[in-house]
């Protein structure tokens, strides 16, 4: 009877530990992962990086090719995506947690808003094209990309927003009503303050999505060969993720390393974002932590 | 709980005190002030919520409208059963199962590596691994997630393809195994996290109730937090497969554009999303025949991602009520 326990208990260590190693593997490979991705990259774009070719126009000649529209189109885009986005989807999360009864019309909204971030980003591509482009004539343009982009991300920072509010604790709402303001009162002094950049942080990672978003881009037609910078709202440009598409389509090697070099610029844009919105998560969670203690 | 909330004392205090934050805002929200500001303000957040609504419905009505234009020119039947796609010049064939199938491999490929490996994180970073691992492993799978699909493209191409044809000469160029691999990647940081909340939502008292009665760890892990937490880790791998049906730059870089129905991964493939890049850069004449391919397959592929979101988004809801 013992030894049919110890046997038991035997098996069920030899399970635990191989379980923990899976588990402790499967860890690693995430690590793993990133390591090789960011090293091939690194090791391929390192040496095409230099100053020359942050600073030109997109070529047919590798020695001469360069990202400088890119760069701007991208920071045009999404400053412009920003602008659009921000308000819209900031707005409905504050109407859908602090004015919005739990009717069955809101709930139906919020499941929408749920699914819709979970629609492919090449659905916004087509819907961009045929509204945006061809419906409203905007043309392969600036403002079409960012307008589709900007209903990209709209249900992220949506969501976000929605969560950094219910972050904010109901007594503070209710200190505000009982000295009699209002409700928008109390939600630009009281609340809005304070999740102000627990925001932030999911609108910073919403649009660091959108630079890296390249699908929808190719449908309502980024530009790959833009010789200028866009001086208007109605111009054709071109963004990193999709030169970094095209070189990588293209036959010639010299070009995938541009591709790289590319892709290391559009990460270090991407982790300099990333880094401010985890500095501010942060802030944020210390400050919401102070308030419950 | 207090069992007559409407006789004890006044709303706020009765609503403070059972923290019911839906009764206080359904009172609130019938007395709304009517300065002109404040209603402006009101109504303006309002329309702003309604966008989202508006988004769905131009989605879908656009989809719609332009897929039943394809299908004024070719039958709905072939369309929905036809194993050729050859979209391209005078007799076209518009079967779209080569195009399913080719999406299907990368999404069960991919899926063959996102969720256990995703599933392993998640049990590891809430079960076993110290604090500092925890934060440790948070801003590294963030950093994962946040990686744009096309970088995963290029590295699909450039560093795991010529790395299968060295394991293997019958690799070609283009083929679905480097696609699967990728999209697998780029969907494990969506599996761990959506699964570590479900595993973190399981009450303390579960846990601690299984060690009570004498289980060791890999027990209480695999037939109590896990079970307990089941359905939130399901939701998180039908996301992930949604995903990779999803996933366009990373698989019209790597998979190819040869919609075949072979079921060979060393081979190149086409995917719906894939499809539609494919037509969109090149110079399609809007009103022509392949310009409203993309519609249907479009339409496709947004009923196939919003059955799977809906399930989903279903379970996690419900699971969430459990443990509140």
């Amino acid at each position: 009877m013992k030894n049919e326990f110890n046997k038991t208990k035997a098996k069920y260590a030899i399970f635990g530990v191989l379980f923990q190693t899976f588990c402790l593997a499967a860890n690693f490979s995430v690590i793993l992962f990133l390591v090789i991705l960011l090293g091939d990259i690194l090791i391929q774009g390192y040496s095409t990086l230099n100053w020359n070719f942050l600073t030109s126009y997109p070529s047919r000649f590798h020695d001469k090719a360069g990202i400088l529209a890119a760069i701007v189109g991208t920071f045009y885009m999404m400053l412009l995506t920003a602008f659009i986005s921000v308000p819209l989807g900031v707005g409905a999360a504050i109407y859908l947690e602090e004015y919005a009864r739990e009717t069955r019309f809101i709930r139906f909204v919020k499941l929408n808003i749920q699914n819709l971030a979970g629609v492919p980003s090449i659905i916004y591509g087509i819907l961009g094209l045929t509204l945006f482009v061809r419906f409203m004539d905007l043309g392969r343009s600036l403002l079409a990309a960012s307008l589709t982009m900007a209903l990209l991300i709209l249900p992220i920072i949506t969501i976000a927003s929605q969560e950094a509010l219910r972050a904010v604790p109901q007594s503070f709402r209710l200190a505000g009503y009982g000295l009699g303001l209002t409700r928008w009162q109390v939600i630009q002094h009281q609340v809005l303050p304070m999740v102000a950049t627990g925001m932030s942080t999911g609108v910073i990672l919403a649009l660091s999505r959108a630079i890296g978003e390249s699908a929808p881009l190719v449908m309502v037609g980024a530009l790959t060969y833009v010789a200028f910078l866009p001086s208007g709202l109605l111009d054709s440009f071109g963004v990193l993720s999709i030169q970094i598409y095209n070189w990588s389509s293209f036959p010639q090697k010299e070009f995938h390393a541009l591709a790289a070099s590319s892709i290391i610029v559009l990460l270090a844009m991407l982790f300099v974002l990333n880094v401010i919105a985890i500095g501010l998560r942060m802030y944020f969670q210390n400050k919401i932590r102070g308030i419950n203690r | 709980m207090v069992e007559n909330k409407e006789s004890s004392g006044n709303l706020l205090t009765q609503a403070v005190s059972c923290g019911d934050r839906s009764k206080v805002f359904s009172r609130f929200g019938q007395r709304p002030s009517y300065s002109f500001k404040e209603r402006a303000i009101r109504y303006t957040l309002r329309s702003f919520s309604w966008t989202t609504i508006g988004v769905t419905l131009f989605i879908v009505s656009i989809l719609f409208w332009d897929a039943i234009e394809l299908f004024r020119q070719y039958s709905l039947f072939d369309f929905l059963t036809g194993t050729k796609w050859e979209p391209f010049g005078e007799s076209k064939k518009l079967g779209i199962l080569p195009l399913v199938s080719g999406t299907l491999m990368i999404a069960i490929g991919a899926s063959l590596i996102s969720l256990p490996l995703g599933f392993g994180t998640a049990v590891y970073l809430t079960q076993y691994a110290s604090k500092q691992m925890d934060s440790l492993m948070t801003p590294i799978i963030e950093i994962l997630s946040g990686i744009p699909t096309v970088v995963f493209g290029y590295f699909a191409l450039f560093a795991v393809t010529p790395f299968l044809q060295k394991l293997n000469g019958n690799v070609e160029l283009f083929n679905a195994t480097s696609a699967s691999i990728v999209v697998g990647i780029s969907c494990i940081p969506l599996v761990s996290s959506i699964s570590a909340e479900a595993i973190r939502a399981v009450p303390l008292s579960i846990r601690n109730a299984a060690y009570a009665v004498g289980m060791n760890k890999f027990n209480v892990v695999t037939k109590v937090i896990v079970p307990s937490a089941i359905s939130g880790i399901i939701a998180s791998f039908i996301l992930a497969f949604a995903r990779a049906v999803g996933e366009t730059m990373a698989v019209t870089l790597a998979a190819g554009a040869s919609p075949n129905m072979e079921w060979n991964y060393f081979i190149g493939i086409q995917t719906m999303t894939a499809f539609i890049v494919q037509i969109s850069l090149g110079d399609t004449p809007a009103g022509s025949m392949e310009y409203y391919t993309i519609y249907a397959v479009g339409l496709m592929l947004f009923l196939i991602t919003f059955i799977f979101n809906m399930i989903a988004t279903t379970i996690i809801k419900r699971y969430r009520e459990i443990y509140k």
